[in-house]
């Protein structure tokens, strides 16, 4: 019997806070800093191996950046509004508006560079 | 930590983490520059990190996840001592000793250096490919595949993992073509009875793809039927490839002989060129690919770094 593909081989605890389908909308337009959601699931490797950088990045720029998780498999609404296809994403979301949108696991360096312009 | 270290080693599949384990059990400190995150099997734990069942690594009964394997390994190897680094080697020097490996902007020394980063998928090379990455078009099944429920699929290749992504996107949708250029498989006897066992997966046999098709987010594939010439466009939502790999060794050119698709060359179990220099896993194998013999020549690299190390120490005059 193939595994069940929702078992989880690496369970993850983030300290970072989850947006849902409820919350998504009120908490981003809330925002009086830019905020980076980060699309993920639980069976997505590579979505598990950026969560510490991402950790890492919201204590450097605390004050600067507001990191927050959605769960694709949780919240389904809030990914396919952004059309989210491929994950880990992330998007920036500037006074409500998603500005950039990075696809993709990527390391700390680069995903600072990309971020610069919002820091 | 001593400067310069006795074994640094780069890169952590089922090579670089048994390296590290055996290493580690000889007191030789092994650093470990594991990589960086990525969504390609460029990445930390390397081809395993986006596969799911494994069913082929013996002292798993009922099989294991790529990713759990990885992590275990990891457990393991750190358990006696080695030490890990998220970054990704960008530069080597190995025309003096102690070597010299820069990750970031750090420099790393060593006397003796276990190469083993692997190899990553191929792309198919086209202008459309960078323009629908993400979009429809995926490195990473397991991550993507649930963005295609009830869809229709394509994955590309006729090879172990183009049936293992097939059988695996079934689960999300409802149709899943193969395309391979060829008109038979070169997977496995046992993945090619399950794939052409599971009718949601249907195959096209001779064709190549000429381009990936869509505005903003994949819509189809035009085929190419490789006998005829003739061209057809196939609908669907998601395309995943699977048609090779190529060694992760850039960053070894001019310092490593390579053959000419860029495998590090091993001599006498796991020499490379540079004397003090190991290769392991599938950075060096073209031929096996499996996390076992990856783990297998990590063994021996760790065991030939040792000797060569214990040797060194006894005949200093080499230095």
């Amino acid at each position: 019997m193939p595994a069940d593909p929702r078992r989880d081989p690496l369970p993850m605890e983030s300290t970072l806070s989850a947006l849902t389908d409820a919350t998504f909308e009120e908490e981003i337009n809330a925002a009086d800093q830019p905020v980076l959601v980060d699309f993920w699931a639980e069976w997505c490797g590579p979505c598990k191996l950026i969560n510490p950088i991402l950790e890492d990045l919201a204590t450097e720029y605390d004050g600067r950046l507001r990191i927050v998780k959605v769960d694709v498999d949780e919240s389904p609404d809030v990914a396919r509004r952004y059309e989210i296809m491929s994950i880990p994403a992330l998007v920036l979301f500037q006074e409500g508006v998603a500005k950039k949108r990075m696809i993709g696991a990527k390391g700390k360096g680069q995903l600072v560079q990309e971020l610069a312009e919002f820091l | 930590m001593a400067d310069p270290r006795d074994v640094l080693i780069i890169g952590s599949g089922p090579a670089g983490h048994t390296a590290a384990l055996y290493t580690a059990r000889a007191n030789l400190n092994p650093l470990v520059l594991e990589g960086e995150p990525s969504s390609t099997s460029d990445q930390p734990g390397g081809q395993l990190m986006l596969t799911t069942d494994v069913e082929n690594y013996p002292g798993f009964v009922d099989g294991v996840q790529g990713p759990e394997l990885m992590t275990i390994f990891k457990e393991q190897a750190a358990r006696f001592g080695a030490e890990y680094h998220t970054v990704k080697a960008t530069k080597v020097d190995f025309s003096v000793r102690p070597f010299s490996v820069w990750a970031d902007d750090d420099e790393h020394r060593a006397r003796a250096v276990i190469v083993a980063t692997g190899a990553r998928s191929l792309m198919l090379g086209l202008e459309s490919e960078r323009r629908l990455l993400g979009y429809g078009l995926s490195t990473c099944a397991t991550c993507d595949g649930f963005f295609h429920r009830g869809e229709s699929i394509a994955v590309v290749g006729g090879g172990d993992s183009a049936m293992e992504e097939a059988i695996f996107l079934t689960r999300f949708a409802e149709r899943v073509t193969v395309v391979h250029r060829r008109d038979a498989l070169r997977a496995s006897k046992i993945m090619q009875d399950r794939a052409f066992a599971n009718d949601k997966i249907e195959f096209r046999w001779n064709a190549v793809v000429d381009d990936i098709l869509g505005d903003g987010k994949v819509s189809g594939i035009r085929l190419r039927d490789v006998n005829t010439g003739d061209q057809s466009d196939l609908d669907v939502s998601g395309v995943f490839v699977a048609i090779g790999h190529a060694p992760n060794t850039d960053v070894f050119h001019g310092q490593l002989d390579m053959d000419d698709n860029g495998y590090i060359l091993t001599h006498d179990g796991s020499r490379t060129s540079v004397e003090g220099v190991f290769a392991a896993g599938d950075v060096q194998d073209h031929i096996y690919r499996q996390a076992i013999t990856a783990a297998g020549s990590g063994c021996m690299a760790a065991i030939d770094a040792e000797r060569w190390l214990e040797h060194q120490s006894v005949t200093p005059a080499n230095w």
